[in-house]
């Protein structure tokens, strides 16, 4: 029956991970970091009084996603209804992970994905990453970010990076690998460096798709928070993991619908700077 | 050479493998090979092939977008293939640009802005880029486009931006890379009489490809004709016309096979004739310099062909007095049929000094020159309305 014993993979991971909770270092300053992209954020969102938010932000949606007045009135009743059922605070808990993972995910993802579309071992390597990241049980690597980063918002953002930041990386590697082989010779034939070539005519060209990318990743970062709020941390998605537990369907109803207003307002204005910039 | 650790196959080149054999060798495909010529300064050098040849390739060796597997490229004594990234860079900067078959402008970029790029790139400042770039513009008659994006422009103006982007940072080669391929007839024909235009004042190296032979023949001050990676003849226009290179045929037999299936009547042109029954030689003269020929067929009222009559023998019956030129008529003309293949035609007319005469019945169909026979087979129409603007004879 033994012939061929089991592997112990559970062994050989858990020793890997209290072998790297030793590098204290590392995980604490990332912590810092993260942690302090998140007050910024709250801090700069909580500066601006909800009226104004509430009216400005419709206002934004109107000049910067192709003047829509269906989406405007909707982005105006959506915050006005997320303020009306007390949910103020949470969405800005809420946002404020869902712009720090966005933030990092880009930061971390569009270098990658420049250095995935220059070189072919890299795309190789970092492909089948990707998918891993992309199709692991999201509870699984919710573990070893406790033993990481403790119990918070911080290792909230960790899991949304995990999650979210593959199309970013995925769609700036298409992107520039997109840029037709023509006008790559052209800007070689006038003489340019790599970096010239890199910020003048690839970046520009796939700025669309990459924007795209961007878009995925904050949907994908969104769709986090409820899984997060498992570890600690605060927000919509707290509410709605607690009306789990407490089989409260209304109240659940109204977080998720709450969720649902923002994840909209998100992804259209998103897809609507992408828009503007095509044209 | 293209492929994994192409220098296996430069053994095999100098022992003078095929292509075909090196590919089955090694899995290695033979770009160019073996292609040495030198471009004179300020000469239109057209290098024409069939898709396949190594012409575009070749162009891209010179300024090693394409590294050369082995060999060297001079540029006024500095071998580019062993250039160093810097230097390179700088003769790609100031001393050749490139015009693309589909123009490879940036479609992000305004007008202004993709003719600037080049300057840009070699950090020159704004303004100085500027007034360069609109210049390079009102050169090729683009004045008032400059806001424009590429895609809000016409085919045949997006290649001027290119020709503009190219002339811009006045370098002293131009290469151009089937530049006019992508635009259709009209506009082509009109680009290649602005190109011919720009060049008289620019007096620029330009090195041309095109599979088209028309075009190679009225812009190339020499053609270079470029077969399987190979350079297989490189001649005048004239001498490409009057002496082609076996192989040179033989190509446009095997690769395009059009000398098969056409015939005389495929590539015969209308021909200006003269009635010697109710025409003198001055009416014969006059029609000879309209369109431009020396030598004019004589037919009777049916069409039925007499012979042909030379311009000099003619002047001389003028200054003679005489009115009546059927003394002068050679019948000794070169006569083929309507149904007579073109591969036969290009045998006969080979060493003729003036064009053959289409005959059915005994009477005068049309006319056929060497270049229209040429032309044909690279894949131009022939119209039988068509401009007999070739001289006849000489």
């Amino acid at each position: 029956m033994d012939l061929f014993p089991s592997l112990p993979l559970a062994d050989w991971i858990e020793d890997l991970v209290d072998w790297l909770t030793n590098a204290d270092l590392i995980f604490d300053s990332i912590d810092a970091l993260i942690a302090w992209i998140l007050t910024a954020l709250q801090t700069v969102m909580d500066i601006i009084p909800i009226p104004v938010f509430i009216i400005g932000l419709p206002l934004v949606t109107y000049f910067f996603a192709g003047r829509k007045i269906g989406l405007t009135l909707f982005v105006f009743v959506g915050l006005f209804l997320i303020d009306n059922l007390g949910f103020w605070n949470d969405m800005i808990l809420m946002l404020s992970i869902v712009l720090a993972a966005t933030i990092i995910s880009v930061a971390v993802g569009i270098p990658i994905g420049i250095w995935m579309s220059k070189s072919n071992v890299v795309e190789t390597i970092v492909k089948p990453i990707l998918d891993f990241m992309q199709t692991l049980p999201q509870f699984v690597y919710l573990i070893p970010a406790v033993a990481f980063f403790g119990i918070g918002m911080e290792p909230g953002v960790i899991a949304s990076v995990i999650f979210g930041m593959p199309p970013t990386i995925r769609l700036t590697n298409l992107g520039i690998r997109e840029v037709s082989s023509e006008v790559i010779e052209a800007a070689d034939a006038f003489g340019s460096t790599s970096s010239q070539k890199l910020y003048k005519v690839q970046l520009p060209m796939a700025r669309t798709t990459i924007m795209a990318g961007v878009n995925q990743t904050i949907m994908l970062s969104l769709s986090m928070v409820v899984i997060a709020s498992m570890i600690g941390a605060d927000g919509l998605g707290d509410i709605v993991y607690t009306a789990v537990g407490r089989n409260d369907v209304g109240g659940g109803f109204e977080a998720g619908i709450a969720i649902v207003i923002v994840a909209i307002i998100l992804d259209r204005l998103t897809a609507g700077f992408q828009l503007k910039k095509k044209n | 050479m293209f492929g994994k650790r192409p220098e296996r196959a430069i053994p095999m080149l100098r022992d003078n493998k095929s292509k075909a054999d090196i590919l089955e060798e090694t899995g290695l495909t033979v770009g160019v090979n073996k292609a040495s010529f030198e471009v004179n300064d300020g000469e239109v050098f057209v290098i024409m092939g069939l898709s396949g040849s190594g012409k575009s390739t070749l162009v891209r060796l010179l300024n090693r977008l394409i590294e050369p597997t082995s060999g060297a490229v001079y540029l006024n004594e500095q071998n580019l293939a062993e250039m160093e990234e810097k230097t390179l860079r700088s003769v790609r900067r100031r001393d050749m640009s490139m015009v693309f078959q589909k123009f490879g402008l940036f479609p992000f970029r305004t007008i202004q802005s993709n003719v600037e790029y080049g300057l840009e790139v070699q950090g020159m400042g704004r303004e100085d880029r500027g007034k360069k770039a609109t210049d390079a513009l009102s050169l090729v008659g683009l004045d008032g486009y400059e806001k424009m994006l590429p895609e809000e422009l016409s085919g045949g103006m997006q290649q001027r931006v290119g020709l503009a982007r190219a002339l811009a940072n006045d370098p002293e080669i131009l290469l151009m890379d089937e530049a006019f391929s992508a635009l259709d007839p009209l506009i082509r024909k009109e680009m290649q009489d602005e190109l011919m235009d720009l060049q008289e004042n620019m007096k620029k190296t330009i090195i041309f490809i095109t599979h088209d032979l028309d075009e190679a023949l009225r812009i190339g001050d020499r053609i270079t004709i470029m077969k399987d990676g190979a350079i297989v003849q490189i001649g005048t226009p004239e001498e490409i016309l009057t002496n082609p290179a076996n192989d040179y045929v033989e190509k446009f037999v095997e690769d395009v096979d059009r000398s098969k299936v056409y015939t005389a009547q495929n590539v015969m042109t209308r021909p200006e004739t003269v009635q010697p029954e109710r025409e003198g030689p001055r009416v014969a003269l006059q029609r000879m310099r309209n369109s431009g020929i020396s030598s004019i067929y004589a037919i009777k009222r049916d069409r039925e062909l007499l012979g042909i009559v030379h311009a000099d023998e003619l002047s001389q019956l003028v200054d003679e007095g005489i009115d009546d030129f059927r003394g002068v008529i050679h019948n000794d003309v070169l006569r083929v049929e309507m149904e007579t293949p073109v591969t036969e035609v290009i045998d006969l007319i080979k060493n003729s000094k003036v064009p053959a005469a289409v005959v059915q019945d005994g009477k005068l169909r049309g006319i056929i020159v060497r270049s229209s026979v040429l032309g044909a087979l690279s894949g131009g129409e022939v119209n039988i309305n068509g401009s007999v603007s070739e001289p006849t004879s000489r």
